[in-house]
């Protein structure tokens, strides 16, 4: 099984262009117009709608929004609450890269390479990739339900005497970083399996022909040639896991109590249990943000080791 | 005169033995290479497979022998009776309102965006560059953190509990993804066809049609997989922007479902395991275009 990923990278020579100015069949932008407007309207203008609703107060959607200064901002900077889905947000981004990267960085490599039976075993492999993240969270909620489930049975050795691992605060945020791994690690392997493919043989050839062992190899040859795919599969797994919603809404519903309410499922509550969408936008325009500071820094962060690292590599 | 002439075939000998030797280890460690990601590689299988398997076999049980016998048994008697209970509470009309959902996600999508990728790689306007930086700030949107504003408009627009309400959300938010692999595999054709088009008098609509469409057919597949899978699989929309049973779609429906039969965990998971089969026939027919749609967002 190959990835069929096209390859963009593929170097199409252009002897002709740049010299010739002929305009004809040529698209004017006017083509681009709809699908740019199109775009705009439905994701771009809410993120701006965001930031302007984040400034009326406690409005609730009754009538139009008026601007009511910054009553928002500075409850959210005091909110104790926030304080806590902070923290709790960044405990689950923190667990899911923790738990996720190593193993998909080793099963994308295993699943690079050539055996006999992969094309069998990544099918099945690959299967939650095209279920729903409704489905499967809503699977793992029979699985973990401690009256009728696998918890039952599974909950006494992993220190869960009754079974109710969903019943406790860390056993509820255990619960979402597996569930959330269960979905996701398909295809973070199969990012890493990409990433893995594109590094030349001829590496560890040389590698071995100097007496490279297999972790000396793994450390000078796979790990910095990977840095552009964790980078990739980081990024997203950050993001992903920091703005998650539907896992926490199904699995946990923010419970107990209120020891899994993360951020977005506090923005959530405020905005529709609540009815606080001025407060709700503040919250949802501090996650962007927030995940776009993240997401730079961690794009320059790498981006600066990985030219190190090309020249020790060889 | 012996020594002479036997120490370049000891030497060669003596050479070929460590190249030999050397051989022996370097497929020895590769081979052991193999079990350590290959064991965690099966480790890892369990644990994908004990769910299903469990979602699969409980479905076919009824209530009272799931909570009796426990969940890792077979069936003792398998009964089709969940599956009639989920298909008797609507559950056609669900995936009927999906496939609806799903096609005009996937209609608009490619409507817009391939002519838009068209414009942008080949297009002499400088705008161009801008419009994709435009497309590329979308891919850091996360749906949840627009949703509160999205509500709002959409009450405002009058759409609130209709299905274009999902569809054209959904729509523009595969619109940045499909973009990328779109203008990535129309820049792969090379210029020459371009030009030897434009030579011929040919108009860019004429182009598109008869040229960049067929020869993107790759980039395309892939992104009606990405769009499809985003439209068939999306929850948050239709949980915020659509409340009336008869606008409910296969995963709120779902949701609806479960609580519905609360302890009757049986009926939930046939219910699930009817959501995916469409999707998992999908999967095993066109694994390869899936997989492709799915990483699309790396591909780049």
């Amino acid at each position: 099984m190959t990835l069929a990923v096209p390859s963009r990278a593929a170097a199409s020579r252009r002897p002709g262009a740049g010299a010739s100015p002929s305009r004809v069949g040529r698209p004017r932008l006017a083509w681009a117009l709809p699908g740019v407007l199109f775009f705009a309207l439905f994701a771009l203008v809410p993120m701006a709608y965001s930031v302007y609703l984040s400034f009326t107060g406690n409005w609730g959607g009754i009538g139009s929004p008026q601007i009511q200064g910054t009553s928002d901002w500075s409850r959210l900077f005091s909110d104790s609450n926030v304080r806590q889905a902070t923290v709790l947000s960044v405990e689950l981004t923190v667990l899911s890269w923790v738990f996720q990267t190593p193993i998909a960085m080793l099963l994308g490599v295993w699943a690079a390479a050539k055996h006999r039976n992969r094309a069998i075993l990544s099918a099945i492999f690959f299967i939650p990739l095209v279920l729903s993240s409704t489905a499967i969270t809503l699977l793992f909620k029979a699985l973990l339900d401690p009256n009728f489930g696998l918890a039952k049975t599974l909950g006494p050795p992993i220190g869960f005497a009754n079974g109710n691992i969903l019943g406790t605060a860390h056993g509820a945020l255990f619960a979402l970083v597996f569930v959330g791994s269960w979905q996701w690690m398909p295809f973070h392997t199969l990012i890493y399996q990409g990433g893995a493919r594109s590094i030349p043989e001829q590496f560890y050839q040389a590698a071995q022909i100097d007496g490279a062992g297999r972790v000396q190899q793994f450390r000078h040859i796979t790990l910095p040639q990977l840095r552009h795919t964790i980078t990739t599969s980081s990024v997203l797994m950050v993001i992903g896991s920091f703005t998650a919603f539907e896992l926490i809404f199904l699995l946990t519903n923010g419970g107990p109590g209120n020891s899994t309410f993360t951020l977005s499922f506090t923005m959530y509550e405020n905005a529709f249990s609540y009815f606080n969408f001025g407060y709700a936008s503040a919250l949802g325009t501090a996650l962007v943000v927030i995940c776009t500071i993240a997401s730079i820094l961690m794009v320059k962060f790498t981006g600066f080791g990985s030219m190190r690292s090309t020249r020790e590599g060889d | 005169m012996a020594a002479t002439t036997t120490s370049p075939t000891d030497e060669a000998q003596a050479r070929g033995e460590a190249l030999r030797a050397a051989r022996r280890t370097t497929r020895y460690r590769l081979r052991r290479a193999n079990h350590v990601a290959g064991g965690a590689t099966l480790i890892w299988l369990v644990v994908i497979v004990v769910p299903l398997y469990v979602m699969l076999s409980v479905s076919f049980m009824t209530q009272r022998e799931a909570t009796g016998t426990g969940m890792l048994s077979l069936p003792s008697h398998p009964t089709l009776a969940n599956y009639k209970l989920v298909f008797r509470n609507g559950f056609l009309h669900l995936m009927l309102n999906n496939v609806i959902v799903t096609v005009a996600t996937v209609a608009i999508v490619l409507v817009l965006t391939v002519p838009l990728a068209f414009a942008i790689v080949r297009t002499r306007n400088r705008l161009a560059g801008t419009a994709l930086r435009i497309f590329l700030l979308g891919l850091a949107i996360p749906q949840p953190v627009i949703i509160v504003p999205l509500y709002v408009m959409i009450v405002k627009l009058g759409l609130y509990d209709s299905l274009p309400a999902i569809i054209l959300p959904t729509a523009a938010f595969a619109m940045p993804v499909t973009l990328l692999v779109l203008t990535g595999s129309m820049r792969d054709i090379s210029d020459e066809l371009y030009e030897s088009m434009a030579l011929d008098g040919a108009s860019p609509a004429r182009m598109l049609v008869s040229m960049v469409i067929p020869l993107s057919t790759g980039g395309i597949s892939t992104v009606v997989v990405f769009a499809g899978l985003a439209a068939w699989n999306g929850f948050l929309f239709p949980l915020i922007l659509t409340q009336s049973p008869q606008n409910q779609v296969l995963t709120t429906g779902l949701w609806q479902l479960s609580s519905q039969y609360g302890v009757n965990v049986p009926a939930t998971l046939a219910a699930l395991v009817l959501s995916g089969i469409p999707m998992l026939v999908l999967y095993l027919a066109a694994r390869r275009a899936l997989m492709a749609g799915v990483v699309g967002i790396s591909g780049r």
